[in-house]
């Protein structure tokens, strides 16, 4: 396994390697969602704190509920119930939070850049880009990824044929974090990816992003493409004054019943919700088996948790080691909770389990590298 | 000469090579009861006199900035007129244009009036840029006369430009009457509106609001075409994109009356600074790609650009740890313009020299064809403004050692060539060795 980043500010952050590393570590907690008592220790006793200026219940619940099944204390701030609203500083906000003992900042934000920002104000702490401005939302990829990887078969197969994967962004991508964090996670696994849009929904200047294709016509796009990835019109960000209507906006470029059949068999639908449903995507298309919108929320939560642990892991193996827990207990619940059951090398996973679990073994020779 | 001349003793300043509009050779300068009295080689002081060391120096007439934001009154928290003029001193400047976008702003007879008054006894002489209209809202004119009775002889809401072109006719007709020049802060707020970076490759890589390059570019050409009409002195502050300097260029050639300005920070830094999203590169106009900082160094190099001017734009620390997009515009610029200058333009000095003062002091009215006392010539019997620089020197910018009220530099840390040794305002070393004395 690669070394994984400090922070996870955007898709840059990881490459090649730390998005597979995600992407595997994720299997595992897909596995512990299926479970009656989806909870594992692996970061009993540390704390995990939302900082969410915007309103997003859906991206917090999911970090939280991630979190909480990895044991981690959760604690939630959002602006408007605290002092966030009465003029401190985002600086001083995060200083405060920090000098709480926090070990990872997940921040929201409708300023791009405002999780760099924290990243450079904090000392210790892990900060997680839960979405920022129209800038990324790289756990909102990872879960398109994870699941786009899981409807190709799943495991090392199914991410190696994600290269090559012909990958079409439709919707309001000037505005959106999400399409952002989509190019270029989509890119490093070398994936075909093509933006579709109307010109004023489209950012100023796409030169240099690593995409094939940038055009106006969803109709000649949809027959070729593997994976469609439907976004919302961004109404709130001003997307509606560059648009004649969302009327005008769904007959160009809404993903309807007539649209979506012809796309090849075998295609994936994704939205990173919430859906406007007869605007960019018709509401029986949602509802086809192609779409995968209930499954992404799902893997949503798998994946916080594997970006969680991995941003939180190293330090949790020190911990284990200086043997302030019990580690007999811990032992027997690793095995049983991570390892257990699953469709995964167990050897690996065992290895992996003790290794980032226990504190044993070094990274070096990792199976899963 | 001001209201204010520093009892002085004879000064002698020894060593260096003067260069003024009229040329440039090896020279020491004698100066007494704040004027110049003698300039040639060899020259002795009498006992007493105070000797200042111009070994390996530029002795120029003091710099002027044409642009400077003090901030008084409204925001003494960011800077006030006395710490203003003290970076002033520093980077070598013995006169600045204070802008008018103070709180209240400058747009009436008392508040020029309190700003020249607080300038009386500052280190620099502080001239003000009148509104052009009331409130700087672009909506009714500032009482342009009664100002320019005051001395004010440039006017500007910068900040903002005049959005109305039909105001900013009315605006330049009756300005051609008063012999004032309108100076405009070029963007055209519904193209630029929102936005806090340069769109381009980085706003959009970066997901941060852009503002074009068209929305300067668009007022340029309007204001280009009423000056032409009106035959008033249009002034264009802080350009800095390359089809702006293409336009002024070809404006020039046809005989309108024009003269524009650019920034260091225009030909010293582009937009790929915002990449860390450091407020501290935030800055309007936004920083630009490559190749306009390339046509505004081009611009400088054969005069389409007139005067290099600071900018200089105060913000205290608090409001640069927000996020870019909330973050002000703006970045001091008054004690590094001289060094960027050198370092950034690869001109020969006197034309460096050339653009931050003799060339500015003229566009603000402050020169001696204008009855004023700036940017030379340093002859027998001129006011001593001077300025003693080492074109040699480096030096590291150290944000905390600036004299500026304020800390919001994007230089922290770099090592420029070019520096300010002494500066003279009226015969007074206000400077010496580096060191303000006041």
């Amino acid at each position: 396994m690669s070394r994984f980043p400090r922070h996870l500010l955007e898709v840059a952050d990881l490459g090649r390697d730390g998005l597979t590393d995600v992407l595997r570590v994720t299997d595992s907690f897909v596995e512990v969602g299926h479970r009656s008592n989806p909870k594992v220790p692996a970061l009993r006793g540390r704390s995990v704190a939302t900082l969410f200026f915007e309103d997003s219940t859906r991206t917090r619940v999911s970090f939280e509920t991630a979190a909480k099944r990895l044991s981690a204390d959760v604690l939630s701030f959002a602006a408007g119930s605290s002092s966030m609203n009465k003029g401190e500083s985002l600086r001083d906000t995060v200083e405060t939070i920090e000098a709480m003992g926090i070990d990872a900042i997940v921040v929201r934000h409708p300023s791009s850049g405002a999780p760099a920002q924290v990243a450079r104000w904090v000392r210790g702490c892990a900060v997680v880009n839960a979405g920022d401005g129209w800038h990324e939302h790289p756990t909102q990829a990872l879960l398109d990824l994870y699941t786009v990887r899981h409807a190709l078969g799943g495991g090392d197969a199914g991410l190696r044929r994600i290269e090559g994967l012909r990958v079409v962004i439709v919707g309001d991508i000037r505005h959106s974090r999400v399409a952002r964090s989509q190019v270029a996670a989509y890119a490093a696994l070398g994936a075909l990816v093509t933006l579709v849009a109307p010109p004023t929904l489209l950012p100023p200047v796409l030169e240099d992003w690593p995409v094939v294709g940038v055009h106006y016509d969803l109709d000649a796009a949809l027959p070729t493409a593997d994976v469609v990835s439907v976004l919302r019109v961004q109404a709130e960000r001003g997307s509606g004054t560059r648009l004649p209507s969302l009327r005008e906006y769904t007959a160009g470029f809404g993903l309807t019943g007539r649209r979506a059949a012809t796309l090849p068999p075998g295609a994936v639908i994704l939205h990173p919700g919430p859906m406007v449903r007869g605007v960019e995507i018709a509401s029986d298309v949602a509802e086809l088996p192609a779409a995968r919108v209930t499954e992404q929320v799902a893997n949503g939560v798998a994946v916080r948790m594997a970006v969680l642990f991995l941003l939180l892991g190293q330090g949790e193996r020190e911990m284990v080691g200086q043997g302030e827990r019990d580690e007999r207990a811990l032992q027997g619940q690793g095995e049983r909770e991570m390892v257990g059951q699953g469709e995964r090398d167990e050897r690996a996973l065992q290895g992996q389990g003790e290794r980032e679990l226990l504190g044993q073994g070094e990274r070096e020779g990792d199976q899963d590298g | 000469m001001g209201d204010r001349t520093a009892p002085t003793g004879t000064l002698l300043i020894r060593g260096g090579t003067v260069v003024d509009a009229t040329g440039e050779r090896r020279a020491d300068v004698v100066v007494a009861d704040g004027r110049v009295v003698a300039v040639g080689e060899g020259l002795t002081a009498g006992p007493g006199a105070t000797v200042l060391d111009a070994g390996g120096c530029v002795v120029a007439p003091g710099l002027v900035d044409l642009h400077t934001h003090l901030r008084q009154p409204g925001s003494e928290e960011s800077e006030t007129v006395e710490t203003g003029s003290r970076a002033a001193s520093l980077g070598g400047f013995t006169a600045v244009v204070a802008m008018p976008n103070t709180n209240p702003p400058l747009d009436s007879a008392d508040a020029v009036r309190s700003v020249l008054d607080l300038g009386r006894s500052a280190t620099v002489e502080v001239a003000v840029a009148g509104a052009i209209t009331v409130a700087r809202a672009g909506e009714r004119l500032a009482p342009m006369a009664e100002l320019a009775a005051l001395g004010v002889r440039i006017f500007t809401d910068d900040g903002a430009g005049v959005q109305s072109a039909g105001m900013m006719r009315c605006a330049l007709e009756y300005a051609a009457a008063l012999g004032v020049t309108l100076a405009q802060h070029c963007e055209d707020a519904s193209l630029a509106d929102g936005g806090a970076m340069h769109e381009g490759a980085w706003s959009s890589r970066l997901g941060v609001p852009g503002i074009p390059g068209l929305a300067e570019e668009v007022m340029v050409a309007r204001d280009l075409a009423l000056a032409r009409e009106t035959a008033a002195r249009v002034h264009l502050l802080h350009l800095s994109t390359a089809r702006s300097v293409d336009l002024v260029r070809v404006a020039k050639v046809q005989g309108v009356p024009v003269t524009a300005e650019a920034a260091p920070h225009h030909f010293t830094l582009t937009d790929a600074s915002a990449a860390t999203y450091d407020p501290l590169f935030k800055v309007n106009p936004p920083l630009r790609p490559q190749a306009d900082v390339d046509a505004v160094v081009a611009g400088l190099a054969d005069g389409t650009i007139d005067a290099i001017a600071t900018d200089h734009a105060p913000h205290p620390p608090e409001s640069k740890d927000l996020p870019f997009d909330l973050a002000p515009p703006g970045m001091l610029g008054l004690e590094t313009a001289l060094a960027l200058a050198i370092t950034g333009l690869g001109l020969p000095i006197r034309q460096v020299v050339g653009l931050l003062s003799w060339r500015p002091a003229s566009i603000a009215g402050l020169d001696a064809g204008a009855g004023g006392e700036q940017g030379g010539p340093i002859a027998a019997g001129c006011p001593a403004n001077l300025c003693v620089l080492d074109p040699a020197a480096r030096w590291t910018v150290d944000p905390a050692a600036l004299a500026s009220r304020s800390r919001n530099t994007p230089y922290g840390g770099r090592t420029l060539t070019g520096r300010v040794r002494h500066t003279l305002f009226r015969g007074e070393p206000v400077v010496v060795d580096g060191r303000a004395q006041r």
